[in-house]
């Protein structure tokens, strides 16, 4: 298999866990993986990207523009940041809730995220996902990253089945709340097999 | 044999685990920090592991173990070689018996450093072989490599991996034990180990008439690699070779030359890859070092070579390589068609700007705040350091007025007294920092007389580095519980006049405080102790209530991004607000409570 899947969004959002996830579970299916993360000072509510290239032919640890098949945003203007990164042919899966920046309450911009989504519709394929509405029944939007994850299983843009997925869960979240993760994460595979780009 | 999925600064961890290190020392840097943290994660059997008070410090204590036959692993980030230049400098001229190997981790773009300095540069400046690996899987097996060729040569080998390879992850097989190496010891020999002017002299020569055949040496390492075949060559290495091949994947009718090891030369090789070309590019990040060897390597041949590379400005002279643009000067350099690109956003709306900022909590913004307003309407000068504390620069705080380097502040508060005694000279310095290069600095106004007051922000970790432990916190890479060393104790000893705790969370003392020590002659200090609320993680908040008269006095003065409006009213956002009850403090109608910090 080759594959280049995009995770973005923004620092604290749990961008790294996804794309843990999406690593390891396609390392578990016999592929090579290599990945990329951002690190270090930008993390701090900066925008934050998770680069993963599954197969062999992968030399750069980040994907060149134009390759990604998959961008999973956790935010409407993460999505648009790295609109570059996507094939012609690739899906944008995205949280439609956005995230003001932290300095928002300084310099008002009135930034809420819709004119990046409208964007994003006229641009590519894309599937948006209220990822807040999908997580009110697990009392916590912390789990929207694997709620999120789990729509593009759903939509079958991975190349990894569900099970598998749901095993890495199960190996990497801490006990206590890997069930509610796998709740949110088959809550999300739901919506991602029944939602059309 | 297993698998592991790792970051290249892990692979570097492994692969130094397995040439049998027994001692590994290093200071905290982006982007170097993990190879340590890894090491003493996987270390089996007895090695030393240690955080250096600094980078000069770690080399020091690695080269007398290696005297002793030990092999060593020294790791900080290329600005840390700076620090640790001095040892180094005279370390190749002595040398070395158990393999020494410095990592040197570069960071082109700068993505989180001062300066885009080159390591190549650096080794061949100490005339010391230099490895340079293109990924996490090659840098496992050239680690072990240096240690060889570092033992083979009796040399410090310098090791420079570049942000993208220490942060990339890739899985490397490791054997399930790894045990450190059985060494012989100290051999008391002052003809060899003590470093006079003629030992000097007489070991540079040798190491002139040593460097070529390192470069013959490594005219046949398997790490210098060519591919393909044609009358055109690109001549690249690290990151860049990735860079690269992600390209030239699909054009084996050029030939892509890979230099493993830039210094010394291997000129064999390089010679051989230029057989039949008559145009190269040099494709690499920071320095022309490349190029430039290239370049001297043609004129001493005289070889009817074009060569292109950021000397000609084929190649941007500064900031990071990536994919996108080796495919725009590798396209252009072979005449292919343009590459196809990406989807073009150049009709995007405005996005916005995320630019990283403490904290929501963080007690910096207090003691920032606290100095800001105590100092009101008196010229003052603050001078600023490395560390998280750097952002106190930001809007609406503005209290960082200059930046240099590790410990600079310290001493250029004093070059600010100097030339304008009048005014109030203050340095902020963190407590990691503090111990890594400030000390002296300290002694430097007292002995001179300065006036002026340092700001200890003292948080209990290296916080912007990912928390490592240093000599303040009592606890070290052994896993051993130490005594804590005191600053104020410290800074007693060493005579400054004033010291003052406070804990910057209280407001009304921090200003105190503060217009105290500004308001005497001499070296005074503040040490604002709390700690780092990303460590400390407080489970508390505050809330706003209906007396707000919306005058965002709370927002405009100190910017934490907790504070927040929603639908034009100001609020404050649960999930990040720490209850720090700085905002509490500020608010002219008393209009913010809730569960207060003590
Ligand atoms: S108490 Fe105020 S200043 Fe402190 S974190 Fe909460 S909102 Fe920010
Ligand atoms: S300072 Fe007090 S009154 Fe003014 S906006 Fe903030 S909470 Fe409201």
């Amino acid at each position: 298999m080759n594959k280049d899947i995009l995770v973005c969004g923004v620092g604290g959002q749990g961008t790294v866990l996804a794309s843990k996830l999406i690593a390891s579970a396609a390392m578990n299916l016999g592929n090579t993986v290599h990945s990329a993360e951002t690190i270090g000072m930008a993390q701090r509510g900066g925008s934050v990207t998770s680069h993963i290239r599954i197969g062999e032919q992968a030399y750069s640890p980040m994907i060149p523009h134009g390759s990604a098949d998959v961008l999973l945003a956790f935010e409407p203007a993460e999505a648009v940041r790295n609109l570059a990164y996507l094939k012609q042919d690739g899906i944008v899966i995205v949280n439609s809730v956005p995230v003001k920046p932290v300095t928002e309450s300084l310099h008002d911009t009135g930034y809420d995220g819709s004119d990046m989504l409208t964007y994003l519709q006229k641009k590519c394929q894309c599937i948006m996902v209220d990822a807040q509405k999908l997580c009110a029944d697990f009392g916590s939007t912390r789990y929207f990253n694997v709620a999120i994850l789990g729509v593009a299983i759903g939509a079958g843009r991975l190349g990894l089945d569900a099970e598998t997925v749901l095993n890495e869960i199960e190996a990497r979240v801490p006990a206590k709340f890997a069930e509610t993760n796998k709740a949110a994460f088959l809550a999300g595979v739901k919506i991602g097999e029944t939602t059309l780009p | 044999m297993k698998k592991e999925y790792v970051m290249g600064n892990g692979a570097i961890a492994l692969g130094a685990l397995a040439a049998g290190i027994n001692l590994v020392s290093g200071y905290p840097g982006t982007p170097s920090s993990e190879i340590i943290e890894t090491i003493s994660k996987y270390k089996q059997g007895t090695i030393h592991v240690e955080w250096s008070v600094n980078e000069k410090a770690a080399m020091e204590v690695a080269a007398s173990a290696s005297y002793s036959g030990a092999r060593t692993l020294v790791t900080m980030k290329q600005v840390g070689l700076n620090v640790a230049s001095d040892p180094l400098m005279s370390l190749a001229y002595v040398g070395v018996k158990g393999g020494m190997v410095i990592v040197s981790a570069d960071d082109p773009g700068p993505i989180s450093s001062q300066t885009e300095q080159d390591t190549r540069m650096f080794a061949s400046f100490c005339r010391i072989p230099v490895f340079d690996p293109s990924s996490p899987e090659e840098a496992f097996t050239m680690i072990q490599d240096a240690f060889d060729y570092s033992e083979k040569y009796h040399t410090p080998v310098l090791f420079r991996p570049t942000t993208r390879v220490c942060h990339a992850y890739a899985s490397v097989e490791i054997s399930e034990t790894t045990s450190p190496r059985q060494y012989e010891g100290f051999i008391k020999d002052s003809g060899k180990w003590v470093i006079f002017p003629r030992l000097s002299f007489a070991n540079h020569a040798m190491i002139e008439k040593r460097n070529p055949q390192i470069g013959k040496d490594f005219s046949t390492y398997a790490g210098n690699t060519v591919e393909g075949s044609g009358n055109k060559a690109v001549f690249t290495g690290g990151i860049s070779y990735a860079y690269a091949k992600e390209y030239l994947k699909d054009y084996p009718d050029v030939k892509l030359c890979k230099i493993s090891t830039p210094y010394p030369f291997p000129e064999d090789f390089a010679l051989k890859c230029l057989e039949g070309v008559d145009e190269v590019l040099c494709f690499e990040e920071l320095s022309p070092f490349l190029e430039s060897e290239l370049l001297k390597l043609a004129g001493t041949h005289n070889l009817p070579i074009r060569i292109y590379g950021k000397i000609t400005g084929h190649i941007t002279t500064s900031g990071e390589n990536s994919a996108d643009y080796a495919a725009q000067v590798l396209h252009t350099f072979l005449g292919h068609s343009a590459p196809h690109s990406g989807m073009d956003s150049s009709d995007a709306p405005t996005l916005p700007m995320r630019p990283p900022v403490l904290c929501a909590g963080c007690p910096h913004r207090a003691s920032f705040y606290a100095v800001k307003k105590a100092m009101e309407g008196q010229k003052s000068y603050f001078c600023g350091d490395i560390g998280c504390y750097t952002l106190g620069n930001a809007m609406p705080l503005d209290m960082v007025d200059t930046c240099l380097c590790m410990g600079a502040g310290i001493t250029m508060a004093q070059g600010f007294h100097w030339t304008d005694p009048e005014s109030a000279c203050f340095a902020f310095v963190g407590d990691s920092t503090f111990f890594a290069s400030g000390m002296t600095g300290v002694v430097n106004a007292i002995y001179n007389e300065a006036d002026m007051v340092l700001c200890v922000l003292d948080n209990s970790t290296t916080a912007m580095t990912g928390h490592q432990p240093h000599p303040g916190t009592g606890r070290n890479m052994m896993g051993h519980i130490v005594e804590k060393i005191s600053i104020e104790k410290i800074l007693e000893g060493m005579g400054v006049c004033k010291i003052v705790t406070v804990d910057p969370l209280d407001f009304a003392k921090s200003v105190h405080a503060v217009k105290e020590c500004a308001s005497q002659k001499g070296v005074k200090a503040i040490i604002f102790k709390s700690p780092c609320i990303a460590i400390s993680k407080p489970d508390k908040q505050m809330q706003i209530s209906d007396k707000c008269i919306q005058c965002k006095k709370c927002i405009r003065e100190i910017g934490c991004p907790a504070l927040i409006t929603v639908d034009g009213k100001v609020a404050i956002d649960p999930g990040l607000c720490t209850g720090c009850g700085l905002c509490s403090q500020i608010c002219p109608v008393n209009a913010i409570g809730g569960d207060t910090h003590e």
